[in-house]
């Protein structure tokens, strides 16, 4: 490659591979949408993922009616499963972000190959995070009190409490995702609207374009645009993670109440989401044939993130450890260096130890990056490590808090595997519709890194071949 | 203005093929004096919009007080909540105990100059305008797709009909296209 400076150190292989042009990368792009007719898998897909987020309707219908008494939650256990999947979905989240926003800035080329799924990945897991604290609430049908208003009941919300500015941080990250995909999409759109030959396709894509015409006065508004918000996005990503360890830290309650807590927990996030990228890239490329965009690269550095991402989470994880032993205090101490590794949730913690510390341990070897399979195996291995990480950190933490009188089990009920089953359900139902409307890859961004390529390899510009 | 008898000029319309070949005409354009004109792309190239004439926005201005509305008024919301309207001794802690609202006053800030950049970007491009005089012609479509268009529009004061088709002539395009409003 003739333009090797260009690129971050280590890269082997172009991204997208290099016979592409303007004109085949919209084709190949935008006919996963408009020309491909859906195929059985993923009919297949999405009825599976229907009728699990049928599951999570039934399981919120009975919560409704019977309320939060069908969960495990008892004293002085709280804080059960909903907070756990909050988090864990939330968590899974950040990897958008942190593709589309921060990898920008960082100019790191490969990500316009993943930055809409991953962008997608982020608003659809933020939507099943936000279910839980809801559906949480005792009476989640006045979850509006939440929300700062003037009121008949002349109240306030209680603007010392991180419960409050966990409301702030979730929604506000919601919002700016959603406008930040959205004006990513705006150009796709417009090229969705022109090629589609359906007149009802035509009139939705037209209204969504809101009449992008590609003149340069735009493109013009529209790169500062694009580039502020992903300034905007990046702070915030990393101060939604910081907030809702707040939840956990602003507390005294032993196992909680640690300053490691932020960084480990964005750590972890960005873990966990990259995670979660592998585990739904992976199939996807291979279904859809988009190994020429999603090349062998992005595993590669994906994993190579989980890995230094893992090696911070395990950081965290002995830093709470040592500071427990090195605080001195009692509760602290019986916490963290007793009750987790060798309490009644042990086989929990060392199930956790061993998908969030070990098992990614194996990412130091080149054939497991760049195996699409054991990469998939991996990236499931740690979503589940990371939500059995919130589990110890919610669960354990609260079931031997002070008084040992007052100590008792929590295991989640049906209702609660229900629930968060049910939300994956939602999740992924929402990813399959998403994948049939709407461009999987940025086609705008991924001519211009074909066309910036291409201006690269050869010097002299692109023959004027007229169609 | 608004009364229309009959379709008028709203532009003429060149279409090319290369980046190269767009800029160059832009300038062209530019050099010659032409001022009321726009250049299409199916992705943004770099300098197109400076060489007729567009070098800066007024984006990042616009975010920037979004973001210090949205900050201040994240912060007075807290303030006058716990302050004036609804003082409550909790732990003892001061009523303006600021250090709780920094959280809050940063997600208002980053909200409101999130909302700015986006609604301030599609106001000063004048969107949502879904039927555009431009989107009658056909091979338009393509402006979203491969090719690159170049307009001149009728109310440029040196714009006339022939003698600035036959100034795009020179350019060499692949089509020139007379767009009717």
């Amino acid at each position: 490659m003739s333009d090797g400076s260009q690129r971050p150190a280590g890269d082997e292989s172009p991204v997208p591979e290099p016979d592409y042009t303007i004109e085949s990368v919209t084709d190949k792009i935008s006919s996963i949408v408009l020309v491909r007719p859906y195929g059985y898998g993923w009919l297949v897909g999405f009825t599976i993922s229907f009728v699990l987020m049928m599951v999570l309707l039934l399981a919120t219908s009975v919560l409704f009616i019977k309320g939060v008494g069908i969960w495990g939650v008892r004293t002085p256990v709280m804080w059960g499963f909903a907070i756990v999947n909050f988090v864990w979905w939330v968590g899974i989240g950040h990897a958008g972000t942190l593709i589309s926003a921060i990898l920008l800035l960082l100019k790191q080329d490969w990500r316009t190959s993943i930055n809409r799924f991953a962008e997608a990945m982020t608003l659809f897991a933020v939507a099943c995070a936000g279910l839980f604290p809801i559906l949480h609430l005792g009476r989640p049908w006045v979850f509006y009190w939440l929300f700062p208003y003037p009121n008949t009941m002349g109240m306030w919300p209680q603007w010392r409490s991180p419960l409050i500015w966990d409301v702030f941080a979730v929604t506000t990250y919601a919002t700016v995702s959603l406008l930040f995909w959205y004006i990513g999409l705006i150009p796709d759109l417009a090229t969705l609207r022109d090629r589609s030959k359906n007149r009802v396709a035509q009139i939705a894509y037209g209204i969504l374009a809101m009449g992008w015409s590609g003149s340069s006065r735009h493109w013009h508004r529209y790169r500062t645009t694009y580039l502020l918000m992903a300034g905007l996005a990046t702070p915030l990503v990393v101060s939604v993670h910081t907030i809702v360890s707040f939840d956990f830290t602003i507390a005294i309650v032993p196992g909680w109440h640690s300053t490691i807590f932020p960084p480990y927990f964005v750590a972890g996030a960005i873990f966990s989401g990259f995670a979660m990228v592998l585990t739904l890239t992976i199939p996807l490329r291979r279904i859809y044939g988009l190994q020429g965009f999603i090349t062998a690269k992005h595993l590669e550095n994906m994993a190579k993130i989980i890995l230094t991402t893992g090696m911070i989470v395990a950081y965290g994880y002995f830093i709470e450890a040592f500071m427990a032993w090195y605080s001195a205090n009692p509760y602290e101490m019986h916490q963290v260096l007793n009750s987790r590794p060798k309490g009644p949730y042990a086989h929990t913690y060392w199930q956790l130890i061993a998908c969030n510390c070990l098992i990614p341990q194996l990412l130091w070897i080149k054939w497991f990056r760049t195996n699409p399979l054991a990469l998939w195996v991996i990236s499931i291995i740690v979503n589940i490590g990371m939500w059995l990480e919130r589990y110890v950190i919610v669960v354990v933490s609260l079931s031997s808090d002070f008084l040992p009188s007052s100590w008792a089990m929590y295991h989640g009920t049906k209702w609660d595997y229900a629930t968060l089953f049910g939300s994956m359900g939602l999740f992924l139902m929402l990813l399959f519709l998403f994948v049939r409307v709407l461009p999987v890859i940025s086609i705008t961004e991924m001519r211009e890194l074909v066309h910036e390529q291409a201006g690269h390899d050869e010097s002299h510009g692109a023959g004027g071949t007229k169609p | 203005m608004t009364e229309r008898v009959g379709p008028k000029n709203y532009c003429l319309l060149a279409e090319f093929a290369t980046t190269e070949e767009i800029l160059h005409a832009a300038k062209s354009a530019y050099a010659h004096g032409f001022r009321r004109m726009e250049a299409y792309s199916p992705m943004p190239v770099e300098g197109l919009a400076e060489s007729i004439g567009f070098e800066r926005n007024r984006i990042p201005l616009v975010v920037f007080i979004g973001g210090v509305v949205g900050g201040s008024l994240g912060y007075l919301l807290q303030w006058y909540s716990a302050v004036v309207n609804y003082p409550l001794n909790i732990g003892g802690r001061p009523y303006h105990s600021w250090p709780s609202f920094i959280p809050i006053t940063f997600e208002t800030t980053v909200l409101m100059a999130a909302f700015a950049a986006v609604f301030g970007m599609l106001a000063m491009n004048g969107l949502p305008r879904p039927n555009q005089p431009i989107f009658g012609v056909e091979r338009f479509a393509l402006a979203s797709q491969s090719r690159f268009f170049l307009s001149i529009k009728a109310d440029d004061p040196l714009f006339d009909p022939n003698t600035t088709y036959q100034f795009l002539e020179g350019l060499n395009p692949y089509e020139i296209n007379r767009v009717e409003s």
